[in-house]
C-alpha cells in the first residue's frame, strides 16, 4: 500500500504542477510540452487503478498523437514569440473553473459512493486488463471464480468482447461520427482552396 | 448481430447510407439537380422502414409490442425501438424532407460541394434518429456528437466571415457542452454503476438518499446539473444559449431551419427519456430545476428579441423563448409524476405533460419551418435579412408575405394554428401540476413576444418598399449572402413554404390525430407507464 501511495502522490504533484504550468506559462511551446507531461501523469493514474489498457491508449493517443499535433500547429504558426496574450476575461476564466472544481470536490468527498462489491472486483479488473477472453482458467480460479457459470461470465468480460457485444451500437456509431467529421473537415478545407 | 438487429436500426442505417450515397452521386454526375431529387426520393426508405416498425408495434402483424428490441438482443441495452423513438423518427424525416425541398434553389447558388451539403444534413439526421431511440449514456453521447458535428461543418459552409464565425462559435460551445455532458454522465455512472438508463434507475433504487438534499446525493446533484447544462446547449435554452443568435445569423438559412426544429426536438426527446426512464422517483427535483430554466429562457429570449433588427437574429432569440415554453411542459411532467398536486385527474393524467411537449414540438416544427422557408425565399428576392428591408413585401411577393405573417401569428400562439393548441395544452399541464406561476409567466411572455412578431408583419404590410430596393441591404449583412437578388420565382421553395404553412394550419384546425399519436408515444416511456 505504501508504495502505491508514494506513486500516487508523485503523480498527483506532477499532474497538478504541470497543469498549472500549461495555463500560467506564457510560452505556448513550453505549455504544449507540459501538456504532454500532464497526459503521461494521467496515464500513470490509469495504470495505478489497474486500467492498463487505458493507460497504454492514453500514452499512444494523447501523448503520442495529440501533443505532437499541438506542437506541430504551434511550430507552423507565426508570431509564436508573442506568447499567450492576456485578455479581459481572465477573471471569469478563473472563477468558473474554480466553482466547478469546488462542486466536484464536494461531490467526490461527501457522496455515498458504492464501491464494487468484493466478489465482482476480480471480474471488473479482468475487464480492464484483458482485451479478449483468453483468460486462463487457472488465473480465474486464483481470482476466486469457482462455479462454471461464474467462469463463463468472467471470460466474456474482456474489453474487446464488450466492444463488439453490449456496446456494439455506440462502437459502430463512432465510425459514422468519424466519417461525418472527415467529410465536414474536408468540405471546409477544400472550399477555402477554391 | 442478427438480421433482426439490423432491422431494428434500419431507419438510422438507411438515413446514414443515403447521406453517403448522395455524396458519392455528386462525384459521379454533373447534373447537380439530381442530388436533391435523390436525397428526397431516398428519404422514402427510412420513412418506409419506420412505418413498418410502427405497424409491427401496433400489432398489425403479430402481437402488439411496447418495444421491438427483445431482451436477448445485442442492442437491448443501448437502443429501444418504441413509439416514442418512432415519433421523433417521423418528425426528423419530415423536417429533413422539407428542408431539402426548400434548399434546392439555395444550394444551386453554391458553386461546389453541393453533394456534401445534402450528405452532411442527412448524416446529422441519422444521428438525431439514433438519439431519439438511444437508452444508454455512451450511445446517447455518440449520437449527440453525430447530430452536432455535421451541423457545425454546415454552419461554416459558406466560408465567409459571418459563416466562419458561426461555425467556430458553434464548435467551441458544442465542445464545452460535450465536456460538461460527459462529466455529468461520468458522475451519474460512478454513483449508480450503470450506463443504461434503466440500470441507472435500478442503481438509484439501491442507493440510500441523504435527506434534505436535492437528488439525494452531491454526486447526483452535480452530475444532473452538468448533464442538464450540456443538453440545454442542444435545446438552445439558458444557460447554454450564447451561440444561438450568432449561428442563426451567420449559418446558411436552410441549415438554421433544420437546426432550429429537428435538433431541438430530439434534444427534448432525450431530456424526456432521461428524466422518465432513469430518474422515475425524482420528479420534484427535476421539476424545480427545469421550471427555473424555463422561466429564465422565456424571459431572456423574449426581452432580447425586441431590440433585434436582423430577422435571423430575432428568430435566434425567439427560438430560445420557445425552448422556454417547451421546458414548461417538461417541468410540468415532472411535478405531475411526483403525485403532489392535482393528481386527482387519475391514471391517464401522467401523460399530459410529456405529450404536450411532443405536440408543441410538432406544431413548432411546422410554424418555424414556414417562417424560415419564407425567409429563404424573401432573402433570395431582396438579398437582405434586415427587417427594415422587408417593407412593402406584401406588394412585392404577396404569397411569401402572407406565409411569413401566418408563421409569425402561429409563433405568437393565435388560433387557428398548431401552436395555439400546443400552448393551451402545455400551460394547462403546468397549472394542473401546481406550476401556476410558470403558466402565468408563459402567458405574459407570449404577450411580449407578440410585440416583435407583429412588428415584422407591420413592416411587411404597411410600410413602403425601401428606397433603392436591395441596395440598401448591403450595409449590414446582405453583401456576404450567397443569394444574389433575383426575381426568379423559386418554385420549390414556395412549395416547401406552402406545405409547411398547410401543416401549421392543419395542426390548429384538426389537432386530434397528432394529439393521439403524442399520447400513445409517451406511454412508451417506462416512467409514464409506472404512474
Amino acid at each position: 500500500m505504501l508504495f502505491q501511495d508514494i506513486i500516487f502522490w508523485v503523480l498527483a504533484v506532477t499532474a497538478i504542477g504541470a497543469a498549472l504550468g500549461v495555463v500560467l506559462i506564457r510560452d505556448l511551446f513550453r505549455s504544449a510540452l507540459l501538456l504532454a507531461v500532464v497526459f503521461v501523469a494521467v496515464a500513470g493514474f490509469f495504470a495505478l487503478l489497474s486500467a492498463e489498457f487505458l493507460a497504454v491508449v492514453q500514452v499512444l493517443i494523447y501523448v503520442g498523437a495529440i501533443s505532437i499535433l499541438f506542437i506541430f500547429a504551434i511550430m507552423l504558426t507565426r508570431n509564436v514569440r508573442e506568447g499567450n496574450l492576456p485578455n479581459r476575461l481572465q477573471l471569469p476564466a478563473v472563477l468558473f473553473p474554480a466553482l466547478l472544481l469546488a462542486a466536484l470536490v464536494v461531490a467526490v468527498v461527501s457522496s455515498d459512493w458504492r464501491p464494487i462489491p468484493e466478489e465482482e472486483l476480480g471480474r471488473a479488473q479482468l475487464t480492464q486488463t484483458q482485451a479478449v477472453n483468453i483468460v486462463a482458467e487457472e488465473t480465474l480460479a486464483a481470482e476466486g471464480f469457482s462455479t462454471a457459470a461464474a467462469l463463463e461470465n468472467a471470460q466474456q468480460a474482456g474489453l474487446a468482447d464488450l466492444l463488439i457485444g453490449a456496446f456494439v451500437l455506440p462502437f459502430e456509431a463512432v465510425s459514422l461520427l468519424l466519417l461525418a467529421a472527415l467529410i465536414g473537415g474536408l468540405a471546409l478545407a477544400r472550399s477555402r482552396g477554391g | 448481430m442478427s438480421l433482426h438487429d439490423l432491422y431494428l436500426i434500419s431507419p438510422q442505417l438507411t438515413m446514414a447510407g443515403l447521406g453517403i450515397l448522395v455524396i458519392l452521386l455528386d462525384l459521379a454526375t454533373d447534373r447537380k439537380g439530381w442530388l436533391a431529387a435523390a436525397a428526397l426520393l431516398g428519404l422514402a426508405a427510412p420513412l418506409a422502414l419506420t412505418l413498418v416498425q410502427l405497424a409491427q408495434l401496433t400489432g398489425i402483424y403479430g402481437p402488439a409490442l411496447d418495444n421491438l428490441t427483445p431482451a436477448s438482443s445485442i442492442l437491448a441495452p443501448s437502443l429501444s425501438v418504441d413509439r416514442f423513438g418512432l415519433f421523433f423518427n417521423f418528425l426528423v424525416i419530415t423536417a429533413a424532407a422539407l428542408v431539402i425541398l426548400a434548399s434546392v434553389d439555395y444550394v444551386k447558388g453554391l458553386t461546389r460541394l453541393q453533394g456534401e451539403f445534402y450528405g452532411l444534413l442527412l448524416l446529422s439526421a441519422s444521428g438525431m434518429m439514433l438519439l431519439a431511440s438511444a437508452t444508454e449514456l455512451i450511445t446517447i453521447y455518440v449520437a449527440l456528437e453525430l447530430t452536432t458535428l455535421p451541423l457545425v461543418a454546415l454552419a461554416a459552409f459558406l466560408m465567409n466571415a459571418r459563416s466562419g464565425e458561426a461555425g467556430v462559435k458553434f464548435l467551441i460551445i458544442s465542445a464545452i457542452s460535450s465536456a460538461l455532458t460527459l462529466y455529468g454522465m461520468a458522475l451519474i455512472f460512478g454513483f449508480t454503476g450503470s450506463t443504461s438508463l434503466e440500470g441507472i434507475a435500478a442503481g438509484l433504487g439501491q442507493a440510500t438518499a441523504q435527506p434534505n438534499l436535492p437528488f439525494g446525493s452531491y454526486a447526483l446533484l452535480v452530475g444532473v446539473a452538468l448533464l442538464t447544462v450540456g443538453i440545454a446547449f442542444k435545446l438552445s435554452a439558458v444557460p447554454s444559449h450564447m451561440w444561438v443568435p450568432d449561428v442563426y445569423e451567420g449559418a446558411p438559412t436552410p441549415v438554421v431551419a433544420f437546426l432550429s426544429v429537428a435538433s431541438k426536438a430530439v434534444a427534448f426527446g432525450l431530456l424526456l427519456r432521461i428524466v422518465y426512464t432513469a430518474f422515475p422517483e425524482m420528479g420534484p427535483e427535476w421539476g424545480i430545476l427545469l421550471a427555473a430554466l424555463a422561466a429564465v429562457s422565456m424571459t431572456v429570449g423574449n426581452l432580447v428579441a425586441i431590440t433585434q433588427s436582423n430577422i435571423r437574429r430575432l428568430f435566434g432569440y425567439s427560438t430560445i423563448a420557445h425552448a422556454g415554453y417547451i421546458l414548461v411542459g417538461v417541468a410540468a411532467m415532472s411535478q405531475t409524476g411526483a403525485g403532489e398536486n392535482g393528481v386527482a385527474g387519475g391514471g391517464g393524467f401522467a401523460t399530459f405533460g410529456p405529450s404536450s411537449v411532443l405536440f408543441y414540438l410538432a406544431a413548432y416544427t411546422a410554424a418555424n419551418l414556414t417562417a424560415f422557408f419564407a425567409i429563404i425565399a424573401i432573402g433570395q428576392r431582396i438579398g437582405s435579412d434586415r427587417i427594415d428591408d422587408y417593407g412593402g413585401m406584401v406588394r412585392r411577393s404577396p404569397f411569401l408575405a402572407v406565409a411569413l405573417a401566418l408563421a409569425l401569428i402561429a409563433l405568437i400562439g393565435v388560433p387557428p394554428t398548431g401552436i395555439f393548441v400546443a400552448k393551451i395544452y402545455i400551460f394547462t399541464a403546468a397549472v394542473k401540476s401546481g406550476l401556476v406561476w410558470l403558466a402565468v409567466l408563459g402567458v405574459i411572455n407570449s404577450v411580449i413576444s407578440a410585440y416583435y412578431y407583429v412588428k415584422i408583419i407591420r413592416v411587411m404590410f404597411l410600410q413602403p418598399i425601401p428606397e433603392g430596393g436591395a441596395e440598401t441591404a448591403t450595409g449590414e449583412s446582405g453583401d456576404e449572402q450567397p443569394e444574389a437578388p433575383t426575381d426568379q420565382p423559386s418554385k420549390l421553395t414556395n412549395l416547401a413554404v406552402a406545405l409547411a404553412a398547410l401543416a401549421t394550419v392543419l395542426l390548429g384546425l384538426a389537432p386530434g390525430p397528432l394529439l393521439q399519436a403524442a399520447e400513445s408515444a409517451v406511454t412508451a416511456l417506462s416512467g409514464v407507464a409506472l404512474r
